[in-house]
């Protein structure tokens, strides 16, 4: 342990010596403690650091450092094709990858003028992928949070009933996360067989589970004492600090892109945007666990669409010079084009085989211009700002990540608190650092 | 031949020559004679149809002078202002209640090295949710005088968005309360954003064969 007089004193803590400090601190007055709390902290959900003030058990100043998890996905975008794009977006928010897809697939579909083409059975397809993504998604939030707190079994809980969505993630997909799944033009592959089965069960199983997660947490004393009236944030504050989704809901204001501005067709779904007014942790644990049930309810519309009137309808855009040529398979090094196609390029026709060759080297090509597009993420809004100047790379993509916005509330709501309710206001804020970072 | 009756032919600037990029070999294929232009600067007139009409009716009077340029394109209005008048009108936007943009979605850097006095540009996507609208704000800056003024007064969300648009791109928000590095390490040098500034990379083996850097790959843009 060292101590320097600069402004003050300062104890610099090196560990092993916590005697030495006790001893050190017991002989002066001042209460003023500065705290590094993370970034390889249990509950600061990945790599946040938080520069805590503590005056005795108060925070008097929150500050907040973020990008330990910088990637530089939206530089790399831009020298790869469109297409390739996916595979970067999916890993930005690991925790809700279809929602980073989409709302970049969303901007090429709209740079590209084929937002009416792409096929109503896709549609169906990435908003049932949304809605199992959003459920795992609001599984860690609350998984996670009751760990923090102290509780295991929420934990527990949690991502037992999440193991069951990824699973189902895998099975359509081939991937539990980071899967790339939804394309411009559509998804990569269509639901195979014995996945609407396979939902279905799910859809049995869950509303229990989530029942018995509420008999859990709703009405637990401890649980209630750690979130009530803890980290506040009215709705003037949410405006304010651009807040959105779940945060926002529980300051009362139903905005939900779902039903504001709706895309994928989710005007056609029937479902609720649940909300609550007490502004607090415990009213975004209420509003999570409503729009599970709500995503259930959309779950099975499109369950009813794809079985029924969608069946065997295609995935992908019929325009052969944006929609990927091959349809996925599964061999015995992973998913890949299938046989079909491969036997047909291979051995039957000469321009396909170059047309496979153009579009999957090349890409497409985008015509120039800017649009911004975005979805209703698990963390509020997600949007991609995306540029091209018609070539057949993206000339700048941008996106507005709701985890980096959110986390600016951090301040707003620990400051003044006790330096236990940071661990629930953070968690509240349900950030993830990989969108956080990008 | 007289041209008089002829389409204009495009005055762009040319974009490039050739094609995949290559430059180190004779032309055998003909391609090296391709060339592509810029893509026209856009310019819309009224009416623009959509809400579009109104916003621009509660916003021109006061500010006919502040807007440089008013695009639609693919249903989104982008209104170009002058940066001397941002706050001002980024103020009206949020309060008037013919306006009311009470949501800022953030900011967000291009770099247009080719387009001389405005290479940067920060981008604003507004919304409205009072009217369920959404507009983008567009200003631009000479990369030899990069300064914006900061528009955290009226968005403090743009507290957050301004450092990391000052990170990726070096454009300069005056006023911002703590323009510092964000998402880079507080000593990084350079602009990471900024189409001047390398990806970086190295060649990979993949199989006997090897895969350059990213950057370093064939282009067909």
């Amino acid at each position: 342990m060292s101590t320097t007089e600069t402004e003050g004193r300062i104890y610099d803590v090196a560990g092993q010596d916590w005697d030495e400090l006790v001893k050190t601190v017991s002989e002066s007055a001042d209460e003023r403690l500065v705290v590094n709390m993370g970034p390889q902290h249990p509950s600061t959900h990945g790599v946040l650091r938080l520069v805590l003030t503590l005056d005795g058990e108060t925070v008097t100043e929150a500050r907040t450092v973020i990008g330990y998890l910088h990637t530089g996905i939206e530089k790399n975008m831009e020298f790869r094709t469109w297409t390739q794009g996916v595979t970067f977006v999916t890993r930005m928010d690991y925790l809700a990858p279809i929602f980073n897809e989409t709302a970049y697939c969303l901007g090429v579909e709209k740079l590209l003028g084929i937002t009416d083409r792409i096929p109503d059975r896709a549609q169906a397809i990435r908003v049932l992928t949304m809605e199992l993504t959003r459920i795992s998604s609001h599984l860690v939030a609350i998984a996670t949070f009751g760990m923090e707190l102290g509780a295991t079994t929420p934990m527990l809980f949690g991502f037992r009933e999440r193991e069951m969505v990824l699973d189902l993630m895998e099975y359509i997909t081939g991937l539990r996360m980071n899967m790339a799944y939804v394309r411009p033009g559509g998804v990569s592959v269509d639901l195979p067989a014995g996945a609407v089965d396979k939902i279905g069960e799910f859809l049995k199983v869950m509303p229990g589970r989530l029942k018995e997660m509420r008999k859990l947490l709703d009405a637990n004393p401890v649980y209630t004492r750690r979130t009530k009236d803890v980290a506040y944030l009215d709705l003037t504050g949410c405006m304010a600090l651009g807040i959105t989704g779940p945060m926002l809901r529980a300051a009362g204001l139903p905005w939900d892109l779902r039903k504001s501005q709706p895309y994928c067709g989710y005007e056609t779904y029937e479902f609720a945007v649940p909300t609550q007014t007490t502004c607090d942790v415990y009213g975004r644990y209420l509003v999570r666990m409503d729009e599970m049930e709500e995503s259930l309810k959309i779950i099975e519309q499109a369950l009813d669409r794809l079985s029924g009137p969608l069946k065997g309808g295609p995935v992908m855009i019929e325009d052969k010079k944006i929609g990927w040529p091959a349809q996925l398979a599964l061999g015995p090094d992973g998913l890949g084009n299938s046989p079909d196609h491969i036997a047909h390029i291979m051995g039957g026709s000469m321009e396909a085989l170059i047309h496979h060759f153009k579009l999957v080297t090349e890409g497409f090509r985008v015509p120039a211009g800017q649009v911004y597009s975005s979805v209703e993420s698990p963390r509020g809004e997600l949007g991609a700002h995306v540029v091209s100047d018609g070539g057949t790379r993206p000339y700048r993509v941008h996106f507005r990540d709701p985890s980096f916005t959110n986390l600016q509330a951090v301040p707003a709501t620990c400051e003044g608190g006790m330096v236990a309710d940071v661990i629930s206001a953070v968690a509240s804020i349900d950030p993830v650092m990989g969108g956080v970072d990008r | 031949m007289t041209t008089e009756n002829l389409p204009g032919l495009p005055e762009e600037p040319i974009a490039r020559t050739g094609m995949f990029g290559s430059r180190d070999s004779g032309d055998t294929s003909g391609y090296n004679r391709l060339v592509v232009r810029r893509p026209p600067k856009l310019v819309s007139s009224r009416p623009y149809g959509s809400y579009f009409d109104d916003v621009a009716d509660a916003l021109e009077p006061a500010f006919a002078d502040a807007i440089e340029r008013v695009v639609v394109d693919r249903g989104e209005v982008t209104f170009h202002v002058r940066r001397e008048r941002l706050t001002e009108v980024m103020k009206h936007l949020r309060d008037d209640p013919a306006l009311r943009f009470e949501l800022s979605l953030g900011v967000s850097g291009v770099h247009y090295p080719e387009e001389t006095g405005a290479e940067l540009r920060a981008v604003y996507h507004l919304c409205s949710i009072t009217h369920n609208r959404r507009i983008r704000v567009e200003v631009s800056c000479p990369d030899a005088d990069p300064h914006i003024p900061s528009t955290v007064q009226v968005y403090p969300t743009h507290d957050w968005h301004e450092r990391e648009t000052y990170d990726f791109f070096g454009i300069v928000f005056d006023g911002h309360p703590a323009l510092t590095r964000i998402e880079m390490p507080d000593d990084w040098e350079g602009h990471p954003q900024r189409k001047d500034y390398p990806l970086g990379g190295i060649p990979v083996e993949y199989r006997g064969a090897e895969v350059p850097a990213p950057d370093r790959r064939r282009s067909y843009s």
